[in-house]
Order: structure tokens, then C-alpha cells, then sequence
């Protein structure tokens, strides 16, 4: 193996960790004082992590020169493709933080530390190609998110959240781990390679590895928050401070995401018959599930929360079919659903009454166009989006994964698919009606700075009519990195 | 032969030992069990000739275990006049965890010197490790193939120690830090000063 070569690979890796070892200490000798420049500085370091990875998404790297630390770790156009998201929604958590934090007082230099480590975590998820690396990864990436979930330690929602989250973080972990060390029993090997030609050798599964398949699935479904897996992120979304949030929706959702992917198709891709049906039935009950919980929600980070179960079903969608085409599908709606999420949570923060307290109620923002217009306007064009109405963006994320479903012949699952999301549109649509018929609460009328208000403007742009002259673009990334997934060997 | 038997004796202490960790109602005895878990599986690993990760499990798990006993002991609601009285009552037990553990041990020492358990093979017997000790094997592995996971690992830990700070530390205006500088700066003269009283008169400070 080539030393060289495989730490070339894993430079962008190197480099978060080295920003994060040394803004921890710069935190530790300048204090809380340096908050606002070592979140600076963290943006900064993300950004040149994604100019580093950048390159292997524009080759569309793929194949055996991508892999480094023998076979542990794979630096492809996939990983490459999910790695930017990552690291955008990292940047956008960082710059939203400030106002937010400096309201109790508790802009903390060790946030950024936090969010760095997070993301490189993260990061390292979506690259393994080695249970082992995935699992040091998940944990990385989980124990930042615990702490920053409880990062508000003296509000009651937050220290809640943190716990809950802990206390079933570490039981997914320990589910996932059972299954890793079943199928590391069955199989013979750790790496996704040697699974995949353990499985693909000796016809029909092994029960021991089926159950092994099965628990590595669950685990990981807890942390996509897919049903029945999904218990806890309403309350998490909810408590926890609302940039964290912003970051829970993004970048560990897209990380797992992809984590999944991969160890679907890379390292049980010979079997799928065996993980098809455990697929289809979570990506059905998510849409479903996540459309009616969130019909009764008066919270609306609650209400995110359901809308983002609802989202990982669909997104589902296109990894039950299968194909490079299911897999493509899932990258455009990826990175459809990390615009559409920051947008959100941004306009959700910046829904603040005049001493600057987040008003978090859906009867408080009533009659929010006759107040702020603009604001109105872009919350509105989010839920149109999520609910997949034609001329926003949105739609056209439901529009691939439906086609891919349909073109591998999974007709009833697709059209299930969309008479679910039908349901889902009520409650978008709830919202809407709140903003722009309900005689007006006037109590938004909080001001935001300008990191909000960019952030805003360009996701909204995205996910607007616009968005469509970016859909050539955007497919040929998101096929050239679903190449790499099937052409890993 | 002996090392099928020592294998099928720890093997099942250890299952019946994490049974009774869970179904054990005094949180005391449970953490009694699972040390009794831990030393045989550490057990399991000797024959295995896996003799680092068994001395690993003893001073780490059995270790880290005792300090867990002690957050339990004191987190725990529990009255300890009544946990004396229960000493001679639970005397017995332990003299058996205790006996139970010499005897595995012995048993233990015995297979091993008989070589080492081949895992995967139903008779269990098997050529001794060449050449290099276990701590050799895996140090080797751990900075050459596994380097990128086990300094990944590193910041795993890293994250874990930030975490625990970050959710417990507190400013505190109260508290007097050491300030080394001003203390060696500090001259004699600066220290002392010397006084006359008048007498029938205080010293004021």
C-alpha cells in the first residue's frame, strides 16, 4: 500500500481534524471570547475541505484508486457528492449559531470545535468502506451530537433532548454493532468488499447473516430517523437549540443516509432480495407515519421534525428499487432536501418576538404576510416545496425518485408513494393557510442579521422555480457519484 | 481435550453470570456478576492465545468496573447499616465467586499451557502463535493498517472529553486561581511590613 496516496486521500479529513485540534486550543486559551472567530475560522476550514474534496466529484472518481488504508476508507465522486452537503450544512449551523447563542449568553468557543468534529465524523461515514471505519465514524459524529444537542445545559428541553438522545443513540449503536459482528461472523471479513463476495459466493443467506443484515439495517434506520425507528426526533428536534437542529436535519441525516447506501449496495449489494423488503416497509410507514403525526403539531420544529421522517421515506424510495438510476435519484433528492431543510430552520429562527425569544408556536406566526411579507413569502415557498408542489424544486426531487421506482418496475410502492405524500401536503399547506388567512398574532417582529437573511436568500432561490436551471447539472453530478457507488471494485 | 472443557466451563459461566447481571435485583450483586463475566471472558481469550485483550478485560473492564461499583454505591439510594448486616448473609456467595474464580483460574493455566484453542475448530487443538507476542502482533497492526482508524478513534475520545466539559464546567467567580507568576514575582519587603504599636493600641492590617 501507498502511504502517500492514501494519506492524499484523506486530506480533507486531515484537515478538519487539524482546524478542530487547534481552534480547541485556541478556545482553551482565548475562552468564550474567541467564540465569534473561531466560528469564523471553523467556516473557513469547512470551505477548504469542500474545495479539497471537490476534485473527486468533478472526475467522478471511482474504482480502486479511490480507496486508501487498505480498503478502510474510499474517497470516490459518492463520497466526494454527500461530503459537500456535509460540510454545507456544517457551515450553514456555524454562521446561524451567533445570534441565536448570544441571546442566553452562551456563544461558547467549544460550538464550533463541536460542529468541526461533528462534521468530520460525518464525513468519515460517508467514505467507509469498512465497518469498522463506520462505526468510528458514527460515534464521532454521535458523540458531538449528544453534547451539542444538551448545549443549552440549563434549559429543561435541551438537557432532555440530550439525554434522550444518548441514552437511544447508544442503543442503536450497540444494535449495530451485534449485526457488524454477526456479519463479520458469517462473512469472514469487516470490509464492504469482502462481505459483498462472502455473500455473493454461497447462494442462498446464512440465517445468522440475515439477522446480521437486519440488525446493521435497524441501527442505521435509527439514525436516518426512519420508522419505526423514529421515536425520538421530534423531542430531539424540538429541544434542542434550533441551529443544532438546523445541523441534526442536515448533515448526520445526509451522512447516514449515504452510510446506508453504501452498505446496501456495496457490502450486501450481492443479496438484495434480503434488505429489499425491510427497505420498502420503512420508507412506506416513514411517509405515512410522518405525514399524520405531523397533522396534529402545534410546535413547528415538531412539525419539521415529522416532515423530516416523511422525507427520508421518499428518499427510501429510490434505495428499495436498487439501481444506479434509484441511487442517482437519491442524491438529487438529498441535495434537494438539505436546501429545502436549511431554508427552513433558518426562517424558523428567524421567527423571533422583540426581546429576541424564538417564538416556536404555529399560532403565533398568523397572519405572518401582513407583518413581514418577505419572510411569509420564503416560509411559504418552503412547505410548497417539501410538499412537492410542481413549480418549486421540490417537487422535482419526488419527481426522480418516482421515475426510478417506476422505471425498475416497483409501480404499486411509487404509486403508494404518491398518495402518501398527498396526505403529507395537508399539514404543508396548514401552515401556509396560518401565514396568509389568519387575522394577524403580531408577534414576530424581531430583527435577524445578515448571515440569516443570505443563508435564506440562496437556499430559497434553490428550491424556487430557478432551481430547475440547475436539474442538468445537478443529475450529471448526482449520476456520476451514484457510478462510483456500483463501480466500487 | 483440556482446553475443550476449561472452554466450555468459562463459556458458560459467563452466559449464566451475565444472566444473573441482569436478573439480580440488589444493583450491588449485579456488578458482582458482571465482574464474574468479565473474568471468564477474559478467560476465553487466554485459551484463545489472546493473552493482551485478556489482561486488557481484567485491568480495564474489571478496573473500570470497580469504579463503577462505586458510583452505583453512592448514586444509588442505598442504606448501608442494612448492607453490613447482609455480610454475613452474603459471605457465602462471595467465598464462592471467589472459590469459583480460583478454581478457572488454575483450570485456565492448566489448558493454556496445553496450547492454545484454535477458534473455528470443533476439536479445539492447535499449533502455538509463531514468533511474535500479542502485543508485538497488534501494536504492528494498529500503527501500520489500522493507523487511520485508531487515531480516528483517538478523536473519538477527544470529542468524549470535550462533551463531558463542556456539559459540566462552570465559571466561578468564587474560586481563587494560582496566579505562579505574581508568586515568584513576590519579593520579601512587598510580603512583610513591620509595625510599632503604641501601646494599648491595635495593629491595623
Amino acid at each position: 500500500m501507498d502511504w502517500q496516496h492514501s494519506l492524499l486521500l484523506v486530506a480533507p479529513e486531515e484537515l478538519l481534524s487539524l482546524g478542530g485540534l487547534l481552534l480547541l486550543l485556541a478556545a482553551g486559551w482565548g475562552g468564550d471570547k474567541i467564540a465569534r472567530a473561531a466560528s469564523i475560522a471553523a467556516c473557513i476550514a469547512l470551505a477548504a475541505a469542500m474545495a479539497l474534496v471537490a476534485p473527486a466529484l468533478a472526475e467522478g472518481a471511482s474504482g480502486p484508486a479511490t480507496s486508501a488504508f487498505f480498503g478502510q476508507f474510499r474517497a470516490d465522486a459518492f463520497a466526494s457528492f454527500t461530503k459537500l452537503l456535509i460540510y454545507g450544512s456544517a457551515i450553514a449551523a456555524l454562521a446561524v449559531a451567533p445570534q441565536f447563542f448570544d441571546r442566553y449568553k452562551v456563544m461558547r468557543a467549544e460550538y464550533p470545535v463541536l460542529i468541526l468534529f461533528a462534521a468530520l465524523g460525518t464525513g468519515i461515514m460517508v467514505s467507509a468502506s469498512d465497518f469498522m471505519t463506520l462505526y468510528i465514524g458514527l460515534e464521532m459524529n454521535s458523540l458531538a451530537s449528544y453534547v451539542l444537542a444538551a448545549f443549552l445545559r440549563r434549559d429543561e428541553r435541551s438537557a432532555e433532548a440530550g439525554l434522550k438522545y444518548f441514552v437511544l443513540g447508544a442503543l442503536a449503536s450497540g444494535i449495530l454493532l451485534f449485526g457488524v459482528s454477526l456479519t463479520y461472523g458469517f462473512t469472514g471479513s469487516t470490509g464492504f468488499a469482502g462481505v459483498n463476495i462472502a455473500l455473493a459466493a454461497g447462494g442462498p443467506m446464512a440465517t445468522g447473516a440475515v439477522f446480521g443484515v437486519v440488525f446493521v439495517l435497524a441501527g442505521i434506520a435509527f439514525k436516518i430517523a426512519a420508522v419505526p425507528f423514529h421515536m425520538w426526533t421530534p423531542d430531539v428536534y424540538e429541544g434542542s437549540p434550533t441551529p443544532v437542529t438546523l445541523f441534526f436535519a442536515t448533515a448526520p441525516k445526509v451522512g447516514a443516509m449515504a452510510m446506508l447506501m453504501r452498505v446496501a449496495l456495496e457490502a450486501f449489494g450481492a443479496q438484495p432480495g434480503v434488505w429489499q423488503q425491510i427497505v420498502i416497509f420503512a420508507a412506506l410507514a416513514s411517509i405515512v407515519i410522518g405525514a399524520l403525526g405531523a397533522i396534529g403539531q402545534t410546535n413547528i420544529k415538531r412539525l419539521l421534525a415529522y416532515s423530516s421522517i416523511n422525507n427520508v421515506g421518499f428518499i427510501l424510495i429510490g434505495l428499495a428499487v436498487a439501481t444506479q438510476q434509484g441511487a442517482s435519484a437519491m442524491l438529487t433528492y438529498l441535495a434537494i432536501y438539505v436546501a429545502m431543510t436549511i431554508a427552513s430552520f433558518v426562517a424558523v429562527l428567524m421567527l423571533t418576538d422583540a426581546n429576541g425569544e424564538p417564538v416556536e408556536q404555529l399560532v403565533d406566526i398568523a397572519g405572518l404576510s401582513r407583518t413581514r411579507p418577505w419572510l411569509a413569502a420564503a416560509l411559504a415557498a418552503v412547505m410548497f416545496s417539501l410538499a412537492g408542489i410542481p413549480p418549486l424544486f421540490g417537487f422535482w426531487g419526488k419527481f426522480v425518485v418516482f421515475q426510478a421506482a417506476v422505471a425498475a418496475g416497483f409501480i404499486p410502492l411509487a404509486a403508494i408513494g404518491i398518495a402518501a405524500s398527498v396526505i403529507g401536503a395537508f399539514y404543508y399547506l396548514k401552515v401556509v393557510k396560518v401565514m396568509y388567512f389568519d387575522e394577524p398574532a403580531d408577534k414576530v417582529t424581531g430583527a435577524s442579521d445578515l448571515p440569516h437573511k443570505l443563508l435564506l436568500l440562496v437556499t430559497s432561490l434553490f428550491i424556487s422555480p430557478l432551481g430547475y436551471l440547475a436539474t442538468i447539472w445537478l443529475g450529471a453530478l448526482s449520476d456520476s457519484a451514484a457510478a462510483a457507488l456500483f463501480h466500487a471494485a | 481435550m483440556i482446553q475443550l472443557i476449561a472452554f466450555y466451563l468459562f463459556a458458560t459461566v459467563v452466559i449464566a453470570s451475565g444472566t444473573l447481571t441482569i436478573m439480580a435485583r440488589n444493583p450491588v450483586h449485579s456488578v458482582l456478576w458482571l465482574i464474574l463475566a468479565f473474568f471468564n471472558g477474559a478467560g476465553l481469550m487466554v485459551l484463545a492465545g489472546a493473552e493482551f485483550i485478556a489482561m486488557l478485560l481484567v485491568i480495564v473492564y474489571v478496573g473500570a468496573v470497580a469504579v463503577l461499583f462505586l458510583f452505583v454505591v453512592m448514586m444509588l439510594d442505598i442504606d448501608f447499616s442494612e448492607l453490613r448486616a447482609g455480610f454475613i448473609k452474603n459471605f457465602p456467595l462471595g467465598m464462592l465467586l471467589a472459590i469459583v474464580l480460583f478454581v478457572e483460574l488454575f483450570v485456565g493455566l492448566v489448558a493454556r499451557s496445553a496450547g492454545h484453542l484454535v477458534l473455528g475448530k470443533a476439536d479445539g487443538s492447535g499449533a502455538p502463535l509463531a514468533g511474535k507476542s500479542n502485543i508485538e502482533a497488534i501494536g504492528a497492526l494498529l500503527y501500520s493498517r489500522y493507523l487511520f482508524l485508531f487515531e480516528a478513534a483517538g478523536i473519538v475520545l477527544l470529542v468524549a472529553m470535550i462533551g463531558a466539559i463542556v456539559l459540566t464546567h462552570r465559571q466561578r467567580s468564587d474560586t481563587r486561581g494560582q496566579n505562579v507568576g505574581r508568586q515568584i514575582a513576590r519579593r520579601p519587603d512587598e510580603a512583610t511590613v513591620n509595625v510599632k504599636p503604641e501601646v494599648g493600641k491595635g495593629v491595623t492590617l
